[in-house]
């Protein structure tokens, strides 16, 4: 609920008793919702629907899509034995802290380049080339340098570490002028520009920078799951394909899905709260 | 090149501030200043053998084209830039670095959106280090007066371009600075909040006795506020007159700014001042 705002003295608030029209116009909208959240349950459940049909009646082959029912029997199986729960645990840990240690690293490096501008002005392509580099080709290098579990942690944090400090420090420099040039005339040294100013004026940065590096840190260590490991939901996607079990397969994709929409709505609380 | 047609009458020698320099040292003195700009396209001779001073409690309108130099001059007045050669004084020290007794106020009001008014207005002496006990209640104190007393608790967004204005001023107050620079503060505002605002912020600064250099491009507003209007010739940035501003038919005391666009003086200095910035157009 947003709350509600005095805009200037003077302007009074919206009248107490809506007019019959406004009314007809909020009726009107609550059916417009209504009937976008009713399409998009009759388009999950049609996909669904499809997706169970076709391999039954033979028109697709069910080894290579398995098919809704199986995919929820063999997410059953795999909570019954406590399969998806060690796994997902695993996947859980290795995300929270390489997700914390590239937003933590990265910000700590966006400052320092902002407060030492000769720095960034030597480093500046190096970070440019670094971010563009896929860093799932470095995969195969972490691995034999870091073995199994560093090297997933290592891909998590290359994925997501080097747009954290391009996403901030860019942030940083455009930060309004005039307002850094306010405190400058207050006699603030670097670090008050900072403090006062700059950081607080890029809160919005660094909620997108959090957004963007959730998912790209969850990539990170699927894909880290992949090459190296004996656990996580990367594993499970892994070691179903290899014998074959497309059932399992896919029901650790839906695991992942469903992790992504609760990060998704984490942010967005934690968004509500920063804006406040 | 253009030639430079001689100063007309109006024009002061930059020195003619005299006798009281003697024991109390001029607000302000610029001692031949040049500045040059130095960038990767080329060089701007943005200043020329700027000189004149500034009495205490005075205040100075600065006017001139658009590029002329006025920002540089305040920018120095700040300490945010160095002189290429000459010298800057405040209160007879040289300025090295932006100096304690100086506030400075913008074209735009640049309100912090993530703090309160209050919060805003307390801005400077938080970076100041300034006992903030006293400065809370001098902020209380300056909110209401410029009648933001209900407002303090509220965001920037909240407030109408006046308000905001005066916020800006609060913010700048509360710092007790001596000399206010003030850089085209009112011209973000529509033409009916100008006049009021510039009318009240005037009479404030008046008020508690600072000394202010106001630059604006309204030579109106720049007569209707100022004891002496400065003159700056473009290209390179110099002084080219400087005009006394008296209103003696309004009686002993200087009328506010609004009521001074009234008096009979006015029109005369308009027109001269406008003259002088017509020839170079
Ligand atoms: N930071 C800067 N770097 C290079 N040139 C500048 C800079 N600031 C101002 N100038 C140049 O110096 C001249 C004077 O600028 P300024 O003082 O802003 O003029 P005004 O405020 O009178 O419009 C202009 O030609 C402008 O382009
Ligand atoms: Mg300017």
């Amino acid at each position: 609920m947003p709350e509600t705002v005095s805009v200037s003295p003077g302007v009074s608030a919206a009248p107490k008793t809506p007019s019959p029209a406004y009314r007809a116009w909020q009726g009107a909208q609550r059916r417009r919702r209504m009937l976008i959240a009713l399409s998009r349950i009759a388009l999950l459940g049609l996909f669904l629907a499809a997706w169970e049909i076709a391999p039954r009646m033979e028109w697709v082959n069910p080894m290579l899509t398995s098919y809704p029912s199986a995919v929820w029997q063999a997410t059953a199986e795999l909570i019954g034995d406590g399969q998806l729960w060690s796994n997902l645990w695993v996947t859980l840990v290795e995300v929270v802290i390489s997700f914390a240690a590239a937003m933590i690293g990265g910000t700590a490096i966006a400052v320092a380049l902002w407060m030492s501008p000769a720095l960034e002005r030597v480093l500046d392509p190096f970070l440019v080339v670094l971010n563009a580099l896929p860093k799932i080709a470095l995969v195969p290098i972490f691995y034999i340098w870091l073995g199994p579990t560093g090297s997933i942690y290592a891909v998590a944090i290359a994925v997501s570490v080097f747009i954290t400090i391009l996403m901030l420090y860019t942030g940083f420099r455009q930060t309004d002028p005039n307002k850094v040039k306010l405190v400058r005339t207050m006699g603030a040294s670097r670090a008050q520009v900072l403090g006062k100013v700059v950081l607080p004026g890029n809160i919005d940065t660094f909620t997108a920078a959090l957004k963007a590096n959730v998912g790209l840190s969850l990539v990170g260590v699927i894909v880290g799951e992949f090459q190296a490991s004996t656990a996580g939901l990367g594993y499970l996607i892994v070691y179903g394909s290899q014998i074959f079990r497309m059932d399992m397969v896919m029901a650790a994709i839906v695991v992942l899905g469903v992790i992504s929409i609760a990060i998704y709505l984490l942010i967005q609380m934690l968004e509500r709260r920063l804006a406040r | 090149m253009q030639v430079q047609p001689p100063l007309p009458a109006t024009a002061l020698p930059a020195t003619a501030f005299p006798a009281a320099a003697r024991t109390v040292p001029p607000a302000v003195e610029f001692r031949d200043v040049h500045l040059h700009y130095f960038t990767d396209k080329g060089e701007t001779h943005a200043l020329s053998g700027i000189s004149f001073t500034v009495r205490k409690g005075e205040f100075i309108s600065l006017v001139g084209q658009s590029g002329c130099g006025k920002s540089t001059m305040l920018s120095l007045l700040a300490g945010l830039i160095r002189p290429t050669s000459g010298e800057i004084l405040i209160n007879g020290r040289p300025v090295s670095g932006p100096p304690p007794e100086v506030g400075f106020m913008l074209q735009q009001d640049s309100l912090f959106e993530w703090r309160t008014i209050l919060d805003n207005v307390l801005l400077g002496p938080e970076v100041r280090g300034m006992d903030m006990m006293a400065a809370h209640h001098r902020a209380e104190r300056l909110l209401k007066s410029y009648g933001l007393g209900q407002f303090m608790g509220h965001r920037p967004t909240e407030l109408s371009g006046g308000m905001r204005q005066r916020a800006a001023l609060a913010r700048t107050m509360c710092m007790q600075p001596d000399l206010l620079l003030l850089d085209e503060p009112f011209s973000a505002l529509d033409f009916q909040t100008r006049l009021s605002i510039a009318d009240e912020i005037g009479a404030i600064i008046r008020s508690e006795g600072k000394t202010a250099i106001l630059v604006t491009h309204d030579i109106p507003e720049a007569i209707a506020m100022a004891d002496r209007v400065i003159v700056l010739a473009p290209r390179p940035g110099r002084l080219r007159s400087i005009h006394e501003i008296r209103f003696p038919s309004a009686g002993d005391t200087r009328p506010g700014a609004f009521a001074a666009r009234e008096a009979a003086e006015f029109q005369g200095y308009f027109n001269r001042i406008w003259g002088e910035m017509e020839d170079h157009a």
